[in-house]
C-alpha cells in the first residue's frame, strides 16, 4: 500500500500556511513524479518479454501501480474523512474532495488498461474477472462520491454526508470484493503479495514498485494542486456571499 | 419565437450541467444496470453477449426514466412554470423544447456511453453500432413520452417513481421495436429494416404527442 | 387597482385566475383590446428564481424568453441597486434581493398589465420606495395594476377592492 501524504498534513493544519506549502510541495512532487516513472517505464520497457504474454505484459507498469493506487486513495478518503468526522481537521473534507476524482481516475487506467491487455490475452477487452469487477464497482463507488459533492451546495455540509458516505464504502468494500472474488470463478491468484514471497520476477518486480512509488508522487502532486484549487474555489464562493451580503 | 426557444434550451441545459444539475448521474445508472446484470446471471461471456443488446436497451430505459420529474417539477416548484405558461409562445413549443433540452442533458449521454457499456458485455462491435444508432433514435421517444408523465405531476412532490409507473407501459412499443432492430441489425446487418422504420415512426410520434398531451395536462393543471 | 383583505380570502386566488394560472368556479375575465398572454406580467409569491444562473442570466432568460424589452437588462438591474451583484450566482442572493431580481422583469420587458402579488415581501424601505417609482412611471405611461397587498405600500389606488371571506364566491 503506498503511503499517501495525508499522513503528514497533520503539520498543516492551517489552510494558509497549507497553501505557502502548496507553492513548492507541488513542483517537488512533481519532479520526483517524473524521474521515478521515467526510471521505471525505462527499465520495464527493458525487462525480457514474459513467456506466456510476451510483450503485451508490460502494460502492467501502469495497470498494477493505478489499481493500488485506486485502494491506497480510498484508504486516504476514509482517513480524511475521520478527519472529518471526529477530529474535525479543517484540510480533511478539501483532502476528501480533491482526491476523490484522482481516484476515480486512477480507478478508470486501471479498467481501461486492464481491458487492453485483456484483448490479446483473453480475447475480449472486458472478462468479469473477479479483480477487475472489483475494480468497476471501486469506480462505481468514487462516481458516487463525486456525485453526492456536486449535489450539495454547502460545502460543510456536503462534507459531513460524503464523509459518512466514504466510510460506509470502506467498510464494505472488503465484502464487496469477497462477494465478488466468490461469485468469479475465473481469475489467476495474486502474485505479488503473498505469504511465501513474490514469484513475480526481479525483473519485472523492481520497476514496477519503481513505477508504484512514481504513480504515488504523481498523486502527491496532483492532490496538493486540486486541494489548493478548492481552496481557492471555496474563498471564491466566501467572498461570492460576501459581496452579495455587502450589496444589500 | 426562435430567440425564446434557444433561450429555454441555453438555460435548460445550463441548469443540467451545472453543478447540483445531476446531468451526468443518469449516466452512472446505465452502468449500474449493466454490471449488475452480469452478478445476478453469472460471467457467461456467451449468454452476456447474446442477451447484451437488449440488457443496453434497459438500462437506457431505465436511465431515462431516472430524472423525468426535474423537466416541469423544478420550473413548479419555484414559480418559474407560472412565468412559462404566461409567455407569449405556445405551450408545445415551450413542452416541446423542455422535452428536447432533457433529452440532450440526459438521452444523449446515454446513447454515447452505450458502446463503452457495450464492451462491458462483450457485444461485437457492429452490434455496438446498431444498438447505438437505435438508441439514438429510441431514447427521444422515451423522453418525449416522459414529459407527459412530468407534465401530469409537475406540481406533486417526489413524482419520480410514480412517473415511472405512469410511463413504463407507454414504451413498451419503443422497447419492442428498438430491439427488434437492433437485432436485425446485429443478424442481417441491414439498420433499415421495418422494425427500425417502426422505431423512427413511433419516435416522430412521440415528437407530436408528448409535447401536445404535456401541454394539455401542464394547462389543466394551472387551469390556463 | 388595488386588492385588500385578510390572508385567506381569495386576493392571491384572484390576481391567478385573472393571469389564467387558476380555473374560474364561474364566470369570465374578459380583456378590453389586447391579449392577456401577450401583456401579461406576473409577479408571484414565488420569485422564480434558478439559485444555478447567475443574477443578469436570470433576467436575461426572461427577456429572451418574453420579448420586447424597454429597458436594457443591465439598466434593470441597476435601478433596482443589482447592478454590482449581475454576475454572482442568485443562490447567494438574500430575500429582499431575490425580490428585487423578480421585480427587475417589470422594468425590463414591456407589459400593459401587471399583476402583482405583495411586491414588498421582504423589501426595506429603499426597496419599497424604488417600487412605487417604478409603478408609478408604469401608470403614467398608461399602464395598468393589480396589486394584492396588506396595505403596506403607500400607493394612490384609482379602485379598491376590500376582499373578505364571504366576498370570496362573488368574487
Amino acid at each position: 500500500m503506498p503511503r499517501t501524504p495525508r499522513m503528514k498534513v497533520s503539520e498543516l493544519a492551517n489552510p494558509n500556511r497549507f497553501m505557502r506549502m502548496a507553492k513548492w510541495m507541488i513542483p517537488l512532487f512533481a519532479a520526483l513524479a517524473a524521474v521515478l516513472l521515467a526510471i521505471g517505464f525505462y527499465f520495464g520497457f527493458n525487462a525480457p518479454a514474459e513467456r506466456d504474454q510476451g510483450i503485451t505484459a508490460r502494460i502492467m507498469f501502469v495497470h498494477v501501480p493505478t489499481a493500488w493506487l485506486a485502494l491506497g486513495v480510498y484508504t486516504m478518503m476514509a482517513i480524511a474523512a475521520l478527519g472529518t468526522l471526529v477530529w474535525r481537521h479543517p484540510l480533511a473534507d478539501v483532502a476528501q474532495k480533491a482526491a476523490a476524482p484522482i481516484g476515480a481516475a486512477f480507478a478508470l487506467v486501471c479498467l481501461v488498461t486492464g481491458s487492453v491487455w485483456g484483448r490479446p490475452t483473453w480475447g475480449t477487452y472486458w472478462e468479469w474477472d473477479g479483480r477487475l469487477t472489483s475494480m468497476l464497482v471501486l469506480f462505481l463507488i468514487y462516481l458516487g462520491i463525486i456525485a453526492l459533492w456536486r449535489a450539495f451546495e454547502e460545502p460543510l455540509q456536503a462534507a459531513k454526508a460524503v464523509a459518512i458516505l466514504t466510510l460506509v464504502g470502506f467498510i464494505n468494500i472488503p465484502i464487496v470484493k469477497f462477494s465478488v472474488d466468490w461469485w468469479s470463478t475465473l481469475h489467476q491468484p495474486a502474485s505479488v503479495f503473498r505469504l511465501d514471497g513474490p514469484t513475480m520476477h526481479a525483473s519485472y518486480l523492481n520497476p514496477l514498485l519503481i513505477c508504484a512509488l512514481g504513480f504515488s508522487f504523481l498523486f502527491a502532486a496532483m492532490l496538493t494542486a486540486a486541494m489548493r484549487n478548492e481552496l481557492l474555489r471555496r474563498r471564491v464562493r466566501t467572498l461570492t456571499i460576501f459581496a452579495a451580503n455587502e450589496a444589500r | 419565437m426562435m430567440r425564446a426557444v434557444a433561450a429555454i434550451l441555453r438555460r435548460d441545459l445550463a441548469l443540467s450541467f451545472r453543478a447540483g444539475g445531476g446531468a451526468g448521474i443518469g449516466v452512472i445508472f446505465f452502468l449500474c444496470v449493466v454490471m449488475v446484470v452480469p452478478f445476478a446471471i453469472g460471467p457467461d461471456q456467451k449468454l452476456l453477449t447474446s442477451i447484451g443488446p437488449a440488457i443496453l436497451w434497459i438500462g437506457a430505459l431505465l436511465a431515462s426514466l431516472l430524472g423525468l420529474d426535474r423537466i416541469f417539477g423544478a420550473d413548479a416548484e419555484d414559480g418559474s412554470l407560472d412565468l412559462l405558461l404566461l409567455a407569449p409562445l405556445p405551450l408545445e413549443v415551450i413542452a416541446f423544447t423542455k422535452a428536447l433540452a432533457h433529452w440532450l442533458a440526459t438521452g444523449l449521454p446515454l446513447v454515447i456511453a452505450t458502446p463503452l457499456l457495450g464492451l462491458l458485455l462483450g457485444v461485437e462491435f457492429n452490434a455496438l453500432c446498431a444498438a447505438a444508432l437505435m438508441l439514438l433514435v429510441g431514447t427521444p421517444a422515451i423522453a418525449f413520452l416522459g414529459s407527459i408523465g412530468a407534465a401530469l405531476t409537475a406540481t406533486l412532490p417526489r413524482a419520480g417513481l410514480l412517473i415511472a409507473v405512469l410511463i413504463v407501459p407507454f414504451t413498451i412499443p419503443v422497447l419492442i421495436f428498438g430491439t427488434a432492430a437492433t437485432a436485425v441489425a446485429i443478424t442481417e446487418a441491414s439498420f433499415f429494416g421495418t422494425a427500425f422504420k417502426l422505431l423512427l415512426a413511433l419516435a416522430l410520434f412521440s415528437f407530436v404527442i408528448g409535447p401536445v398531451a404535456a401541454a394539455a395536462a401542464l394547462r389543466i393543471g394551472r387551469g390556463a | 387597482m388595488l386588492l385588500t383583505g385578510p390572508n385567506g380570502s381569495g386576493k392571491t386566488s384572484l390576481l391567478r385566475q385573472i393571469a389564467g394560472l387558476l380555473p374560474l368556479d364561474a364566470g369570465t375575465i374578459s380583456f378590453a383590446g389586447f391579449d392577456r398572454r401577450d401583456e401579461t406580467h406576473f409577479v408571484g409569491h414565488a420569485a422564480a428564481i434558478k439559485e444555478a444562473l447567475t443574477v443578469s442570466e436570470n433576467l436575461a432568460f426572461y427577456c429572451d424568453l418574453y420579448g420586447s424589452k424597454v429597458a436594457a437588462p443591465d439598466a434593470a438591474l441597476a435601478r433596482l441597486k443589482l447592478g454590482s451583484l449581475a454576475s454572482l450566482p442568485a443562490r447567494v442572493l438574500s430575500a429582499g434581493q431575490r425580490r428585487r431580481l423578480a421585480l427587475a422583469r417589470l422594468v425590463a420587458i414591456r407589459r400593459k398589465l401587471w399583476l402583482l402579488d405583495e411586491p414588498d415581501t421582504a423589501l426595506d424601505m429603499e426597496g419599497r420606495e424604488t417600487l412605487l417609482a417604478i409603478i408609478a412611471g408604469h401608470r403614467a405611461s398608461g399602464g395598468m395594476l393589480v396589486m394584492a397587498s396588506h396595505g403596506t405600500l403607500d400607493v394612490a389606488a384609482s379602485r379598491t377592492l376590500a376582499l373578505d371571506t364571504d366576498a370570496k364566491a362573488a368574487a
